[in-house]
């Protein structure tokens, strides 16, 4: 490792733009004859859309256009589609009602848009919005599950009866129905998974321009993965064809999952700039964005667990229900499925699992992939019922965990996955230590003597990361394959080049990539830069999600680098003189192994680029690329351990400590590691304490802004205690396992196992707020 | 936000002056309530008159019997203030707990009395304390100044110039805070004046904005301790209930909170 090596706690290079202001996002970008779009959004959760009167509107000042969504239908542009087939135990197809980009129909949820206002300014679009009148006739809502799925419930999607998208199962029903049947124990648990707003700092935005000379469109939006969003406008929704698509993705703020998925506002701005033959940009505010990201969770989920005399586990039964809300977002079939039900065997031998998943419409925003997808609605399922069944068992929760941890590898679950590698009683027992898990009793009694309850709380979580094998997600559904790509170009001088297929919206790729090369090549990351986010730039690549840009993207840059090197080898070999197998790679030199002979890196790359002096039968040019597939997920895990003091006069919880014990494989930057595990906790103890999306009977968003929907701020978290755990990555060329969404995955249900030990009752929902526990506490 | 028209007026008089002239005038002074409003189009003013930099508004004066503070003094230079440190500890301490720092600097006394949401802060401070509210008309006592909901005895272009607080023998806030906003998801200002009058007032709790708690200060009147409220049931009838608190959540947080308070008075 070099200073700025694998290894190095580098400062991230992108840092210096951010925090000086010097950050290009979307809405920083101005083109020449540029409007401006506001949408007409739906009051009602539920309503038919008898009529839209544009004419008052049409005549206020800086007016363009008026746009409807009959008008987008009868253009012909695609509804969304969903992008992962998942079929329900029956065989069928998941049922999916349509969804254009614009309703010219009904519309199913509050805030979906009707029509589009196109102005000179943002201020003349946002009053001509006021001055179209749509006509509603209100229907009723089904705002969440219960109402849903209720006998007489209004239906949402003639295609879907019963508001059920499917009823899906994973899993060996008659094993596991045996494995109860023998059971000495059953320990069973109901749960809620809180509905959660992702919230990123930069709200959605798009600038859509059109070309008529060439036919040809750019769209500059706040996206995870352009080069999907160029393939599905161009394959589904018939914006352009992909030569005629340029999508570019700049700093983007933030997007946590939100902002994989094409909405229907950036698709309305491209039709739009098409329509009014000038650039059209949205930029949406914090109430859209409240509205329409698509959100998170939210499940209702009846679990069993088996055990047997000796506290080992038998079986385990699930069955859940998901929200949906009213329309299926991009990869939302896939979450409460292939990335959820695939994770309940947690870190345990368990022989026999089952689990169901009933996918359910409501008239609420559409639900997708938020930090983890899937996964953090396992663990919790797993955690919380671990230490329920410890309590009910009365055993240590750490020794019930221990009994049946997984200690072979590779272990095949009973649910798809192929454990390769992990050791979870190291995690576990850094933990214990690091928390001082032997001095809890005396804390406890000195919290009470003082009037506290004091609690402390496990999460042995594992996560499916790396996503993923393509073969694999084939054969599950999956539209799309999950390798990513990357391109290394040598400039002439030897300065470097990474083209990726990865993209950073927070994440510090231009630091972690530019060691990764750096620590190949003995160079100084100064040398290398990282290029992302741009169709027209960067070859077809699959984004950033599902902790995959260093397993994934991080690979396919190992994979190109090897093949440069190979080159560079030769042409140093030829000009040395040397044979090829003698050539080592040193501090930005091309050495000969044993001699004092060397050729640096810059003179290797003119020599490739003059051309005149190269092997026979060598290409000029020292430049490559490679996709990568990789063979498994990887499967990053650890335990992370909550001790909390809980204010029995107010309810009010408070962290004594959190111990994170991680084991994410070789960290590249293990400063930025930490970040990623920061956030990911916040994110995760905001949901067990503070975050929850809230609607009213009729449908209405009660936590449509920061004034009631509560994110973690600073003094809310404790000051984290790290650790790292590490066994290599068997499936990758660097090793690692992601570290992107551990935090949110594991951490709430160390949280509430920490508060409903501290309170000793265990019926407690997400968010755990004051006032749930006071009543939790007081009855 | 839709289009206004901004003045910065020079005097209170001049103030009132540019009020008068507009057909639906709103005065602005740390701009903490009234801009976020008008930036969501919820508020549509047709003049808006800044009071922010008019000296006369801005300062404390602390005499043996009374705090005042002129109306347009920020959050942050009431709780910097050692002067109010000295005489009521509890103001300060209150004016320190509103927000965040953004918020402290910018907002003022009198924008948060003006505007008196039935979750801020400075509300049980003036109840409790029985302090006078100046304007450029009149003073108003403080039982006669809270008129429920967002509403006070202000009339349309009148003015807060001042608020004086009477030097208590005793003062305490307590504040549990609103999960999301931060505001008071029950706060309770408690005071024991020179006089021996005890006054309690809790904000956040009741429907009908900032309150005084009658059971309370009967208990503390006869002994002014914490535990003098273990036996005391505040009822939840009138209280409000919703994601963040119910109103039986509500009505235990003013017991809670007084007894908070009466602990940090001392
Ligand atoms: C993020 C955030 C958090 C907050 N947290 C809290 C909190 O925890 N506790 C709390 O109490 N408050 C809180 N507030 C509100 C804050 O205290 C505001 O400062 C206060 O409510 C209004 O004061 P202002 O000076 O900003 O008034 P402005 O917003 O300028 O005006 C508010 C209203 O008062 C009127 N007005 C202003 N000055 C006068 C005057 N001298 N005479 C007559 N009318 C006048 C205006 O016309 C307007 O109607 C918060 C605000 C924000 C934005």
């Amino acid at each position: 490792m070099g200073v700025e090596g694998i290894g190095a706690n580098v400062k991230r290079k992108e840092d210096k733009r951010f925090i000086t202001g010097k950050g290009r996002y979307v809405d920083d970008i101005k083109l020449q004859g540029m409007t401006f779009a506001q949408f007409v959004r739906s009051p009602h959760a539920h309503a038919r859309v008898k009529g839209i009167d544009s004419s008052a509107a049409l005549k206020m000042p800086g007016v363009v256009a008026v746009l409807t969504g009959q008008q987008i239908v009868d253009d012909q542009v695609g509804n969304l589609i969903c992008g992962w087939a998942i079929h329900s135990k029956d065989g069928t197809p998941m049922k999916m009602g349509a969804w254009p980009a614009m309703a010219p129909e009904t519309v199913r949820f509050v805030g979906q848009a009707v029509a589009v206002v196109i102005a000179e300014t943002r201020n003349q679009a946002r009053d001509a919005a006021e001055a179209v009148a749509v006509d509603y006739e209100e229907l009723p809502a089904a705002p969440n599950i219960r109402a849903a799925i209720a006998s007489g419930a209004p239906q949402l999607h003639p295609e879907a009866p019963g508001n059920i998208v499917y009823d899906w199962e994973l899993g060996d029903k008659a094993a596991t129905d045996d494995a109860f049947a023998k059971a000495a124990n059953v320990v069973s648990l109901e749960l809620t998974n809180n509905r959660l707003v992702p919230n990123a700092m930069e709200p959605r935005a798009a600038i859509a321009s059109y070309d008529d000379a060439e036919d040809h469109f750019t769209l500059y939006t706040t996206s995870q993965n352009p080069h999907v969003a160029r393939l599905v406008l161009s394959a589904f929704y018939n914006i352009a064809p992909e030569n005629k698509l340029r999508v570019i993705a700049p700093d983007v703020g933030g997007g946590f999952g939100s902002k994989i998925f094409i909405y229907p506002e950036e698709m309305v701005a491209l039709w739009a700039s098409r329509k009014v033959n000038r650039p059209v940009k949205w930029t949406g505010d914090r109430t859209e964005a409240f509205l329409t990201d698509a959100h998170g969770r939210d499940h209702l989920t009846k679990a069993e667990m088996a055990f047997d005399k000796d506290n080992r586990i038998l079986g385990l039964r699930v069955s859940t229900h998901a929200n949906f809300g009213a329309y299926m977002s991009l990869f939302s079939s896939s979450v409460p499925t292939y990335l959820y039900a695939t994770l309940l065997s947690g870190q345990y031998n368990i022989p026999a699992i089952y689990a169901e998943v009933m996918g359910v419409y409501t008239n609420t925003t559409p639900v997708d992939a938020y930090r983890g997808a899937g996964r953090p609605e396992a663990s919790y399922v797993v955690e919380r019922m671990m230490e329920t069944a410890a309590r009910q068992l009365n055993v240590d929760p750490a020794e019930l965990r221990k009994t049946n941890f997984i200690t072979q590898f590779p272990h095949q679950t009973p649910v798809i996955m192929a454990y390769d590698t992990g050791d979870f009683h190291a995690s576990l027992d850094a933990a214990l230590k690091s928390i001082d898990y032997a001095g809890f009793p005396a804390r406890q009694a000195k919290a009470k003597s003082e009037g506290k309850l004091r609690g402390i709380g496990f999460s042995c979580y594992i996560e499916a990361c790396g996503i993923a094998p393509s073969k694999a997600v084939g054969s599950l559904g999956a539209g799309v394959g999950l390798w990513e790509s990357a391109e290394v170009r040598v400039n002439p001088v030897g300065t470097i080049e990474i083209l990726t297929g990865s993209h950073s919206h927070g994440q510090g790729h231009e630091t972690t990539f530019s060691q990764l090369v750096a620590d190949r090549l003995g160079i100084s990351i100064d040398q290398v830069s990282i290029i992302h986010g741009d169709t027209d730039k960067v070859q077809f690549g699959m984004g950033t999600y599902g902790s995959r840009s260093l397993a994934v993207g991080g690979s396919a840059i190992v994979k190109a680098m090897e093949k440069v090197e190979a080159k560079a080898k030769k042409i140093a070999a030829h000009a040395l003189e040397a044979s090829e197998n003698d050539i080592v790679i040193e501090n930005g030199e091309f050495k000969v192994t044993g001699t004092d002979k060397s050729l640096a890196l810059p003179m290797v790359a003119l020599a490739a680029y003059t051309a005149h002096n190269l092997p026979d039968g060598m290409e000029p040019g020292l430049k490559e690329s490679a996709f990568y597939d990789p063979s498994n997920f990887t499967f990053p895990a650890g335990t992370y351990i909550c001790e909390v003091e809980v204010d029995p006069g107010t309810g009010k919880t408070s962290f004594v400590n959190f111990v994170a014990a991680d084991d994410f494989g070789r960290l590249i930057n293990p400063m930025i590691v930490e970040g990623q595990v920061h956030g990911g906790l916040t994110q995760g103890i905001g949901q067990a304490l503070l975050e929850g999306a809230v609607y009213d009977d009729s449908g209405q968003l009660v936590t449509a802004s920061f004034m009631d929907y509560a994110m973690p701020r600073a003094d809310d978290v404790p000051s984290y205690q790290l650790q790292h755990t590490t066994t290599l990555c068997p499936g990758n060329p660097l090793g690692v396992k992601g570290c992107g969404e551990a935090g949110a995955i594991g951490a709430s249900a160390a949280v509430i196992n920490a508060i409903t030990n501290a309170i000793g009752t265990n019926k407690l929902e997400m968010p755990a707020t004051p006032d749930r526990v006071w009543h939790a506490i007081h009855g | 936000m839709y289009q206004t028209n901004y003045h910065r007026a020079s005097s209170v008089d001049d103030a009132a002056a540019q009020f008068a002239k507009g057909t639906e005038s709103k005065y602005l002074a740390g701009g903490q309530t009234l801009l976020p409003v008008m930036k969501q189009r919820l508020a549509a003013p047709s003049d808006v008159i800044d009071l922010a930099r008019i000296p006369a508004l801005i300062g404390i004066e602390v005499s043996g019997d009374a705090v005042t503070v002129k109306a347009a003094t920020t959050h942050y230079d009431v709780a910097g203030s050692a002067d109010v440190a000295r005489a009521i500890p509890a103001l300060a301490n209150l004016a320190g707990m509103i927000g965040d720092p953004a918020v402290r600097y910018c907002g003022t006394i009198g924008g948060s009395l003006a505007n008196n949401d039935p979750a801020a802060d400075y509300p049980a401070a003036v109840l409790a304390l029985g302090a006078t509210v100046k304007t450029n008309k009149r003073t108003i006592a403080a039982d006669d100044f809270f008129q429920g909901l967002f509403s006070t005895a202000l009339e349309d272009g009148e003015i807060i110039t001042a608020v004086s607080f009477p030097v208590a023998a005793k003062a305490g806030y307590a504040k549990m805070r609103h999960p999301a906003s931060r505001f008071a998801l029950t706060g309770v200002f408690v005071a024991q004046a020179k006089s021996g009058e005890v006054r309690v007032a809790a904000t956040g709790a009741s429907q009908d904005g900032v309150m005084r708690v009658p059971a309370i200060e009967q208990a503390l009147k006869g002994n002014w301790s914490a535990a003098a409220l273990d036996g005391v049931k505040v009822s939840a009838d009138g209280l409000m209930s919703d994601i963040h608190g119910t109103a039986d959540y509500r009505a235990n947080l003013v017991k809670v909170m007084a007894q908070r308070a009466v602990a940090d008075a001392g």
